[in-house]
């Protein structure tokens, strides 16, 4: 079968992801699958964000807001209306998507600094408008009825369900981005990315274009909150618009080669695994911040292109193979 | 009419703080005028120009205005060391990599800081009276403030139009590459710009300790706002971030005369992306 | 004889600056013409007015008849109008196949990623460029990017190519070879207009020429009554000798 060398590029990441799924069956541990959950979760955020700043080359320093909202939204008819946790995910989906529409219409005019700065004052702004909202509980949030994870067969079950929807997530996530990648839409925000106006002139429609990146960037994060939240058994505001959890996501993507399909899925892992190490390790933990920030340092002065970034200026033929 | 005691009663204020807000907003707006980067290491100095004012004052003594000088001077060479460390290399790089450059820098700052700090609250405990004004009472500490706020401004403003470094800051924000032609050492001067602006964050940093309990995550709450003034008063504007932040500080006193305070931030975000859309330049216009 | 192109009345105004004053002109299918003028003339600032980058103060652009004054310029791209720039602007990170096949997917014809291949390879050849398909186009020197600019016009298959100084900074083997191309692709059906400085070589390409001084349209003719045109030759070509001199060598 030579076709599968050409396919490689997507190839690669999905059996990464399909690694961390069965990963914990392996071993069985609850633990490892914590962990791997944890993974899981990034990379599906991380491969969602870099169609937007991978491929189209938007910064956007608030996108955890798809994630809190769709994750709000999702949570709320799961909790509120009994809708089935299959209902929920498609509507958390659903609404981050109709988010990101109406939003990229009116920022994605904006260009550079000043379209990362309105993504930072969109997430604040949804999270202040949430903390004033009753039907979201206000500040204090919502909290999962527990007597749903009976619905999945008790609370384990419904965690190992969660965990098993999440890798899910993640290979849609990366499918979706390879799919993009390869497409003549992808091609197009590679050139919206590169020189906007040329690629204006050239045809591109990139309002349009724009707008149906965003889009798509933000459907999976959505589906990711309300599952994250489903599992924790609650939400606050707070926490499901961390500003600092957008840095990071930024962080993984540039760590793995933003515009790539696999380099995202590297640096969620990197990132996510490295954080794990400092966490734990007693030296490290009181400044692993200052340590991710220090790599993140090195990084961006030395190899901003990301690892697989790097690699692909270096080694021509890896071009096709690792787009 | 209880709404508009309310209101009269809060504003001066936050008039007041709306000076102090203007200070920290300069110091971004400056960076980002003169080399079209967003520091968002900010609300990091701001932090240290607090625990900076908490030492002077808490575990030497010594009076926190006086203590002023010593934090602006290491605010300003503490800009200048991370220009030259994070900035300068990737200066001409797409918007991205100073974003994240900076950021880093703020990560540092902040793991290091909690090692070193925690992020339990701290407090400097400095009353400088009260002053009746019949409708409402005001703190000497925020009227100090706001006028060292308002001096400082001054200050920027005649080392900007008045002394030679000033005009080659001014030179190297209009055009680096003429700048350089005729000779201005833009290295030096953009590592001075920055530096300024740290010191800057320093300073307001500095005075909103004599207001608030802070601990080093403090000064996000304060980046935040500093990215709202920015955009309103224009970028690279300082006069007009000063005027931004008294906008701020007044629809932070008038708001919750009308209704709850927790809308404030929704307004005050809501406010910030609609500029953004509709008159990016800032209401006082960029500096070009 | 319905024109490909009529500029009628065009005039742009940037603040206080009169950019261009009441240009006018056909231009039917199959001519190359010749649009010259000192630097600051407003020649790019033309080109920016027909294909959409400027909206005009006054006066109609009318392409195929249709009125298409200030259309956006991905739409002026589909109806089948490609520019090259004066300053290259490749996509960097992309290589030069990449280049050209955005080129032939976002034109006139809409092609999807594999036609659009197959474009690509054809007219990589036609500008020479087939051995560096793969290279990215940063790495190629200016030469190379101002035939990759002119491979992504032609890959959209338009029927009006706006060429902005094509020849600058190349040498004389560089041009001759860029004037071939540009004839071959006259032949090919496609019209051209050009905006050059490299007198010898727009005179004895172009079928008409416009020559602008200050935003205006000092100039309109066949290349030899330009040469002889006792205004041009004070505002621009500075020496009655050189008409003899352009017109008699070849």
């Amino acid at each position: 079968m030579k076709n599968w060398r050409k396919h490689l590029g997507v190839i690669l990441p999905i059996l990464v992801v399909v690694g961390l799924a069965i990963w914990p069956t392996l071993v069985d541990s609850i633990s490892v699958r914590e962990k791997a959950f944890t993974i899981l979760k990034a990379v599906a955020l991380a491969s969602s964000l870099n169609i937007l700043l991978g491929y189209t080359g938007y910064v956007s320093f608030g996108h955890i807001v798809f994630y809190g909202f769709g994750g709000y939204v999702g949570l709320y008819f799961l909790n509120e209306q009994g809708w089935s946790i299959w209902a929920s995910l498609l509507i958390a989906g659903i609404s981050a998507g109709l988010l990101a529409f109406l939003l990229g219409k009116a920022i994605l005019r904006l260009r550079g600094g000043y379209f990362a700065l309105a993504t930072i004052g969109v997430n604040e702004a949804m999270k202040a408008l949430i903390n004033n909202l009753d039907i979201f509980g206000g500040p204090v949030g919502m909290t999962l009825n527990f007597k749903i994870y009976k619905t999945y067969g008790g609370a384990a079950e419904a965690l190992n369900m969660a965990f098993y929807i999440m890798a899910g997530l993640a290979l849609a996530s990366v499918i979706l981005s390879y799919l993009v990648r390869v497409s003549k839409f992808g091609l197009g925000l590679l050139a919206i990315r590169e020189n906007e106006d040329a690629a204006e002139v050239m045809g591109v429609v990139a309002p349009d274009a724009k707008t149906w990146a965003y889009v798509l960037s933000a459907i999976i994060p959505g589906m990711v909150g309300m599952l994250f939240f489903f599992k924790n058994g609650n939400v606050e505001p707070h926490v499901a618009f961390p500003l600092h959890a957008s840095i990071e996501l930024l962080v993984m993507v540039m760590l793995g080669g933003q515009g790539t399909v696999l380099g995202p899925i590297l640096g969620a892992f990197a990132y996510q695994g490295m954080r794990g190490y400092l966490v734990t390790s007693d030296f490290f933990k009181d400044i692993q911040l200052s340590v991710s920030g220090a790599i993140l340092l090195i990084i961006v002065l030395f190899i901003p292109a990301g690892a697989v970034g790097w690699l692909r200026h270096r080694f021509a033929p890896l071009r096709r193979v690792l787009p | 009419m209880q709404q508009l005691s309310l209101l009269l009663a809060s504003l001066p204020d936050g008039v007041l703080l709306g000076f102090v807000y203007g200070v920290a907003a300069m110091g971004l707006t400056l960076i980002w005028g003169v080399m079209d980067v967003i520091n968002l290491s900010h609300g990091s100095i701001i932090s240290l120009g607090m625990f900076g004012t908490f030492f002077i004052f808490v575990k030497m003594g010594i009076n926190p205005y006086l203590g002023l000088i010593p934090v602006a001077i290491l605010g300003l060479l503490l800009g200048i060391v991370i220009y030259f460390i994070a900035v300068h290399r990737i200066i001409d790089a797409p918007h991205l990599s100073s974003l994240l450059a900076t950021f880093s820098v703020n990560m540092i700052i902040i793991g290091v800081a909690t090692a070193a700090f925690t992020t339990s609250p701290y407090n400097v405990d400095f009353n400088m009276g009260t002053f009746d004004m019949g409708f409402t009472t005001i703190l000497g500490t925020r009227l100090i403030a706001a006028i060292i706020a308002i001096l400082v401004t001054g200050a920027l403003y005649l080392f900007l139009y008045k002394t030679r470094p000033g005009k080659y800051v001014r030179a190297v924000t209009n055009n680096r590459a003429a700048a350089e032609l005729m000779g201005v050492p833009s290295t030096q001067i953009l590592a001075l710009s920055f530096g300024i602006g740290t010191m800057l964050a320093a300073i307001s940093g500095a005075l909103i300790a004599t207001f608030f309990p802070f601990s080093i995550l403090s000064g996000a709450h304060y980046e935040l706002k500093s990215f709202v003034i920015g955009v309103l008063g224009g970028l690279g504007n300082p006069v007009g971030a000063l005027f931004g932040g008294l906008i701020l500080g007044v629809l932070e006193a008038a708001v919750p005369a009308f209704m709850e305070s927790s809308w404030v931030p929704v307004i005050e975000f809501g406010l910030f992306v609609v500029i953004l859309l509709v008159r990016p330049k800032g209401l006082f216009g960029a500096k070009e | 004889m319905t024109s490909l192109l009529s500029v009628e009345g065009v005039t742009k105004r940037f603040g206080g600056l009169q950019a261009l004053t009441q240009i006018t002109f056909d231009l039917p299918e199959g001519q190359i013409m010749g649009l010259i003028g000192p630097n600051g003339a407003g020649k790019t600032t033309l080109f920016n007015c027909i294909n959409g980058v400027y909206a005009p103060e006054e006066g109609r652009v009318l392409f195929h008849g249709e009125d298409v004054t200030g259309s956006k310029t991905y739409k002026m791209a589909k109806r089948g109008l490609a520019r090259t720039h004066q300053i290259v602007q490749p996509l960097e990170e992309l290589t030069v196949r990449e280049n050209v096949v955005v080129g032939a997917c976002f034109g006139r014809e809409n092609h999807s990623l594999s036609s659009a291949s197959e474009i690509a390879d054809e007219v990589m050849e036609f500008v020479g460029l087939n051995a560096r398909v793969d290279q990215l186009a940063a790495s190629l020197n200016v030469a190379q990017k101002k035939r990759l600019e002119m491979a992504r016009a032609l890959a959209a298959r338009p029927y009006l190519l706006l060429l902005d100084e094509v020849l600058a900074g190349l040498n004389p083997s560089e041009i001759s070879g860029m004037v071939e191309i540009v004839k071959k692709i006259r032949d090919r059906g496609v019209t051209i207009i050009m905006i050059e400085h490299v007198m010898k070589a727009v005179m004895n390409v172009s079928d008409r020429m416009i020559v602008l001084d200050y935003g205006q349209q000092i100039a309109e003719g066949t290349p030899e009554e330009i040469v002889n045109n006792p205004q041009v030759i004070e505002a621009y070509l500075g020496d009655p000798e050189l008409a003899k001199r352009l017109m008699g060598d070849d």
